[in-house]
């Protein structure tokens, strides 16, 4: 099916409508009680984020960047992947990196100063986030590439915004990717913004899945927002991968709702009638009217729902301030496989140092 | 004259350069509209348009490459980038083309360009945001790097920059972005590259700094007067390249040093430091030279980077330290 959506045509994937209505003929294999799942798992993620823009202002968690507003592109997308399937995250993924296994908990943690947050349990392939914009595309290609070379069924995703598709990093990895046929989905959040520069400014080209075409392989704009169309793409990019059709580049077309990050204000170069117009298709509401057309959303419902996801995250808020403060000697302990005998030495001094301080 | 902090003085020396000359140009990631992340170039934008102040794609080596092609043909582009934990993806065009042009075409090109960088720990920050690669750069030749520690400083050294026959790196410490207030004048006046400060004169012991840490220094100086020992404390100011008057003729008088640098220890600019003392002044020296740096590590998140950040207490450590040999 995706191939029948060519980005130079300004076509776009889209299933689900703003008003509810289902294209039943393009809708993928999720039962309406596994939208209903979803749905859930989008509210958990939105109030996620707005509990750490609380405990940000607080002074209990540090620079945060929200998904608000990009909830089904990051459940939707993350639904569709297996198990074994890699995910090099960029940092705006929390939607994402949850549904792969990474626990709220630890999620707050790292956000909250803490590196031990980013250590991800053994059966979890979930990578750090990536910090440097569009650089780690690249790992998400070597990763296939390793992959395709062990005989792994398994695919590779690149999670990145649209400002990462102007960095080189990402075309060396897209052409690396259609080079070597590696089983990798490039997974571009086009939330139109890059902290203040609009993405019209960061590519002349109409749209940003068109660059596929370039390095050789397909690439697809769908509708973000939508969570029917992220999935369908997503499951059907990654069974091309695992049965060798080589990459796919998915631009998953939304909008970011809050601030780059809790540093900035997007009041100051966003105008409120963008907004506006873009919080019309908020993907949640869209979902809460098709599932209220089934009978399977009320208001009754939604606030047991978002009770329920209180609850949990006041469980993980609670666990991850009860991690201790990490001791000195963990900021040497990682730097090597085992500590070289200088930095035992600089390890040594600063713990005789503290000690010192403490007499 | 009006009091500002770091941030104040840059933008209105940056101001003041683009109203004197033409060809001076901002580039760089959210510089325009947004003012800079910091707020750096706020109200530039508005005051000489977008064509002068440009918001680019977000693309380091595509900044500072082009800066390249910019100051080449005759412009003064001034280049942002955002932080300095995104330099590297410039770094190709830093080490292989802006410093090396001059060389390379035997003086016919040059690059006067600047590149402005947020520089160093101390904001709680996320990583990659607080780093100190300035001895990188220092053993890159061919670049000059710059690094104030006040705001009357930065306004007077990001003009010199600007007005540079070379191309000039130019770093923003943004742990005292806005921790310092002081007279800045408006108008011309510029400090000179390549000429360190004495900031505190004293008879004991030289602590050398630049940057955030000469705060730090500053506080260690006066915790160890009250032990009775003068310290005379040099802000670098420049990094490269490296005044060492100051600091030898210190050193001949005191015949103590301290380093202090927040960068890691190993081949961190107080090598360099240490080795000038060695060839120049060592028959001086009353105790080997004492540094205090960050560690071979990578500067940790906010819940250690305290621990990471050499702190007053450490340096007055390091200073009694040479003060008992």
């Amino acid at each position: 099916m995706i191939e029948k959506y060519d980005p130079l045509k300004g076509e776009m994937l889209q299933i689900l409508h703003p008003d509810g209505r289902l294209e039943e003929i393009l809708r993928p294999d999720l039962t309406d009680e596994t939208v209903q799942t979803l749905y859930q798992k989008m509210v958990l993620i939105r109030l996620a984020d707005q509990r750490a823009l609380t405990l940000q202002r607080q002074g209990r968690l540090g620079t945060y960047a929200p998904v608000y507003g990009q909830e089904a592109a990051q459940i939707g997308s993350a639904y569709a992947l297996g198990k074994g399937d890699w995910v090099f995250p960029s940092f705006r993924e929390t939607g994402v990196i949850y549904m792969k296994g990474v626990s709220l908990k630890d999620i707050y943690l790292y956000w909250m100063g803490n590196e031990a947050g980013q250590k991800v349990p053994e059966d979890v392939w979930v990578f750090p986030v990536s910090v440097p914009v569009g650089t780690h595309p690249l790992h998400a290609v070597g990763a296939a590439w390793a992959a395709k070379l062990q005989g792994e069924k398994i695919c590779t995703v690149a999670y990145f915004g649209d400002g990462a598709t102007s960095e080189g990093d990402f075309h060396e990895a897209m052409n690396f990717a259609g080079v070597f046929n590696t089983p990798t989905i490039f997974f571009c959040q086009n939330n139109h913004y890059a902290i203040s520069v609009p993405r019209k400014k960061q590519t002349a080209a109409k749209t940003l899945a068109q660059k596929a075409i370039a390095y050789g392989f397909l690439g697809i704009q769908v509708d973000g927002n939508d969570l029917f169309a992220v999935y369908a793409a997503m499951k059907e990019a990654r069974e091309k991968a695992i049965s060798g059709g080589g990459p796919t580049m998915i631009e998953a077309v939304t909008y970011r709702f809050g601030p780059h990050t809790t540093a900035d204000d997007p009041t100051k170069y966003r105008p409120d009638a963008e907004l506006e117009e873009w919080k019309s298709r908020d993907p949640m509401v869209r979902l809460q009217k098709y599932l209220k057309g089934k009978g399977l959303w009320s208001e009754a419902q939604e606030t047991q729902i978002k009770a329920e996801a209180e609850a949990v995250l006041n469980k993980a808020v609670q666990e991850a301030e009860a991690v201790p403060a990490p001791e000195p000697e963990e900021m040497f302990r990682y730097t090597f496989a085992e500590l070289t005998p200088t930095l035992e030495e600089q390890k040594a001094d600063y713990l005789a140092f503290l000690k010192e301080k403490e007499n | 004259m009006a009091k500002r902090n770091m941030v104040e003085a840059i933008n209105r020396g940056l101001m003041e350069e683009m109203e004197r000359d033409p060809s001076v140009m901002i580039l760089g990631e959210d510089v325009g509209k947004e003012g800079g992340v910091f707020r750096v170039t706020d109200g530039l934008q508005v005051k000489f348009g977008p064509e002068r102040v440009v918001d680019t794609p977000l693309a380091e080596s595509g900044i500072v490459g082009t800066a390249f092609g910019l100051a080449v043909k005759g412009l003064k582009p001034v280049a942002e980038i955002q932080f300095e934990g995104f330099l590297p993806p410039a770094m190709d065009q830093i080490m292989s083309h802006i410093s090396r042009i001059r060389t390379r075409s035997r003086g016919r090109f040059t690059c006067p360009l600047v590149i402005r960088s947020p520089f160093g720990g101390g904001i709680r920050a996320p990583e990659h945001h607080s780093d100190s690669p300035e001895a990188i750069f220092a053993h890159t030749p061919g670049i000059k790097v710059v690094l104030p520690s006040t705001p009357y400083d930065a306004k007077g050294l990001i003009v010199s920059a600007i007005r540079d026959p070379d191309p000039v790196l130019f770093f923003e410490p943004k742990r005292i972005y806005r921790a310092i207030k002081e007279e800045v004048p408006d108008g011309e006046y510029t400090v000179p590259i390549g000429v360190a400060k004495i900031i505190r004169e004293g008879s004991d012991v030289t602590v050398i700094s630049w940057g955030a840490m000469v705060r730090e220094v500053l506080r260690a100086a006066e915790m160890v007067e009250k032990e009775g020992v003068k310290a005379e404390v040099i802000d670098l100011r420049t990094i490269s390249p490296l005044d060492d008057g100051p600091f030898l003729e210190s050193v001949r008088k005191t015949g103590r040093a301290v380093i202090v640098h927040e960068a890691p220890r190993t081949c961190g600019l107080g090598a360099e430091i240490i080795a000038r003392i060695n060839e120049k002044a060592l028959l001086s020296l009353t105790a080997p030279v004492e540094r205090v740096t960050g560690f071979d590590t990578v500067v940790p998140l906010m819940k250690l980077e305290n621990h990471y950040l050499p702190s007053p207490e450490r340096i007055l450590r390091g200073i009694r330290k040479v003060m008992a040999f």
